[in-house]
């Protein structure tokens, strides 16, 4: 029974709706007199909170499928529990005059939108899955093009972090797929922006072998340095977009010891591009355990939460051990146990399943 | 196309093993065996003749070549026994490695090659060098020659006939700007040239002919002991035209003054294969001259007798 009464005011407290109508609340009802009264009410919200939730309303990915059905079942022939939710939640429904008279609590088109997406993250990501990672990488790059607001830090994403095959593999997708190359379309499109650093890492054949020379990295690192390592210097989109990448951290590691401060803190905001190449190049882990958290965070944009999808899916089955340590060094906690608190449903289930144990 | 001929009954690999290593055994090298044997093999079978010869005397068949054959002779024969790809990452290494400005390797094999075949030539050098291909060129070459060739062997050009001939248009007029303010270095026709695949820079060259009667060579003459303008020119021939591109090159390696071999044996071995025969009524059409006779005319001995035969010429 405390419990109860606890959760009821919690939820009275909690949700920005309105509060339910029930005054009994409010004073503590003596213990023996009128429980079962207590007890529904209690129930109710506790119900519609369940049902905001599973409807994406608190915050969190995806939406809460078993709840939501269940809650068809619960209130069949019940029109008085669905009017009542839609007047407790006001983010997506909202009083509006009816034609003759009477009010109906209208649905949000924005809400609308954003159930939309809220309930496709599941199929999105179960495509995504399906597909073959070549086709994946194309898409993702040719959205990253020909979209408005995509960032062009997807296609550093791809071409920085696949290996040399994969990548080729994504460029011979694209030719099949759009019917020109993906290098074609870079330089086409982003010649303003930081292109030739874009189309030099996209049209790369890196070699994949360990073999590193440390008179090489030692004599890069110097020449870097002693360049000022201004963004889109010859040098740097050169050394950036030939270099193994053996090679390119241990003449990072170089840099660091030559200069002082590691090379990707040179580039500032004009270069976000090469900024980010360099710390995709140097530790990718580390790079999708920061976009992870930057889709959980408060206020996070529609292709900030859509990275997480992206990199889920896309680092299964290669190195989503080393991203789930890098995560917990860098944030504390343990990548499934934020997943799971923040998403919901189907959703996340398969995130769950993708990121293992 | 190919001058290639291969006889109708052709031995078993074993048995060319088995000559060759007659060829190279005793006092001196019976080269007219060499040239008899492996100038009338095709790729797959000089493939397999290696890992025969390989496998049956422990030691590699290019190798007993380098110890047994010397010069021009040795390099011809090499430069033929190895797979296209290989061979295209060694002619690749060496104009890196040793960069001037009138090189043309890096320019055929990028431009010449399918896009399946530049990539089976980088896979190769990766293999070979433990490097990449773009890596050494980028090291090598400098300033504006770099800035050209480095996109240009990076490219994985889309193969297929889709043309896009609004974009041909407004590209061609691109072209043509830069060019009349006279900026060959210009990113523009960098990437135009570097991405576009063949066949959309096919329409892009025939509309600038369309639009400004003239072909676009025509305006990248201005200065003719400009190397870079020669580089572009040399890239849009590859092309357009790639067998009067190639026999302008040879008839330029025979040419009056000394020869250079090291062009001549790159295009007859890189091309017997392929498009050699096309070459040879090109040049004949050109000098009213048969090549074969032409190069009868400027070499000697083996290394001769070698090119004769990937010519065709009958023995």
């Amino acid at each position: 029974m405390q419990q109860f009464l606890a959760v009821a005011a919690q939820a009275t407290s909690n949700s920005s709706t309105a509060a339910p109508p029930a005054s009994p609340l409010r004073s503590r009802p003596p213990r023996r007199e009128q429980p079962s009264i207590v007890v529904k009410e209690a129930t109710m919200a506790d119900e519609h909170q369940e049902l905001t939730k599973a409807f994406s309303g608190l915050g969190g990915l995806g939406v809460e499928e078993t709840a939501l059905v269940s809650a068809l079942g619960r209130w069949r022939k019940q029109p008085e529990k669905r009017s009542q939710f839609r007047q407790g939640f006001p983010g997506f429904f909202t009083p509006s005059a009816a034609g003759g008279g009477g009010t109906i609590e209208r649905c949000s088109d924005e809400y609308v939108k954003h159930l939309k997406t809220e309930f496709s993250r599941f199929k999105n990501l179960m495509v995504l899955w399906a597909m073959h990672p070549w086709e994946r990488d194309a898409r993702w790059a040719h959205r990253a093009l020909h979209k408005k607001h995509h960032p062009a830090a997807v296609l550093v994403e791809l071409a920085c972090t696949r290996t040399a095959d994969e990548l080729l593999g994504a460029r011979r997708a694209y030719h099949a797929l759009y019917h020109r190359s993906l290098e074609e379309d870079v330089a086409y499109r982003l010649r303003d922006k930081e292109g030739h650093l874009l189309v030099g890492l996209v049209a790369a054949y890196r070699y994949e072998g360990p073999r590193v020379s440390e008179d090489l990295a030692k004599e890069e690192a110097t020449a870097l340095a002693a360049a000022g390592a201004k963004p889109q210097s010859e040098l740097v989109v050169r050394v950036l977009a030939t270099r193994s990448k053996p090679q390119l951290r241990a003449t990072f590691r170089m840099y660091e010891k030559i200069s002082g401060k590691p090379l990707e803190e040179e580039f500032g905001g004009e270069a976000p591009c090469m900024r980010e190449a360099v710390r995709c190049l140097d530790s990718p882990a580390k790079y999708f355990a920061d976009l992870i958290v930057e889709a959980f965070k408060e206020g996070a944009d529609k292709q900030a939460k859509a990275a997480l999808t992206r990199v889920v899916v896309s680092r299964s089955d290669a190195d989503m051990e080393e991203i789930k340590e890098a995560y917990l060094k860098q944030h504390g906690t343990k990548l499934v146990d934020t997943v799971a608190k923040n998403t919901h449903g189907h959703y996340r289930d398969a995130l769950l399943a993708m990121i293992g144990k | 196309m190919a001058t290639l001929t291969v006889p109708a009954g052709v031995p078993p690999v074993a048995e060319d093993c088995e000559q060759l290593r007659k060829a190279f055994t005793g006092w001196g090298t019976n080269e007219k065996l060499i040239i008899d044997i492996l100038a009338h093999r095709d790729a797959a079978q000089r493939r397999a003749i290696r890992a025969a010869y390989a496998e049956t005397y422990g030691e590699e068949l290019l190798r007993a070549l380098n110890d047994e054959i010397h010069g021009k002779f040795e390099r011809a024969v090499i430069q033929w026994t190895l797979d296209p790809a290989e061979r295209d990452a060694v002619l690749a290494n060496e104009e890196a490695k040793k960069w001037h400005a009138g090189g043309r390797a890096l320019v055929e094999i990028a431009c010449t090659r399918t896009p399946a075949q530049l990539w089976a030539a980088k896979q190769a050098y990766h293999d070979r060098f433990k490097r990449s291909l773009e890596e050494d060129v980028a090291a090598h070459v400098t300033g504006e020659f770099r800035k050209l060739l480095v996109p240009l062997v990076s490219a994985y050009r889309y193969d297929g006939p889709e043309v896009n001939t609004s974009l041909a248009h407004s590209e061609a007029k691109i072209l043509q700007d830069k060019i009349h303010d006279k900026a060959y270095g210009d990113e523009e026709i960098i990437r135009i040239l570097t991405t576009r695949s063949k066949a959309q820079l096919l329409a892009t060259f025939n509309s600038y002919n369309d639009q400004f009667s003239h072909p676009i060579n025509k305006d990248l003459k201005e200065d003719p002991k400009d190397e870079y303008l020669a580089t572009l020119r040399a890239i849009i021939r590859c092309f357009t035209c790639p067998d009067r591109y190639f026999e302008k090159i040879i008839r330029l390696a025979i040419g009056s003054i000394g020869t250079d071999e090291n062009s001549l044996t790159r295009i007859i071995t890189t091309r017997a294969e392929v498009d050699l025969k096309l070459i040879k009524e090109a040049y004949q059409k050109r000098n009213s001259v048969p090549l074969e006779k032409a190069v009868s005319k400027d070499t000697t001995r083996d290394y001769e007798d070698m090119l004769l035969a990937l010519l065709g010429a009958e023995y």
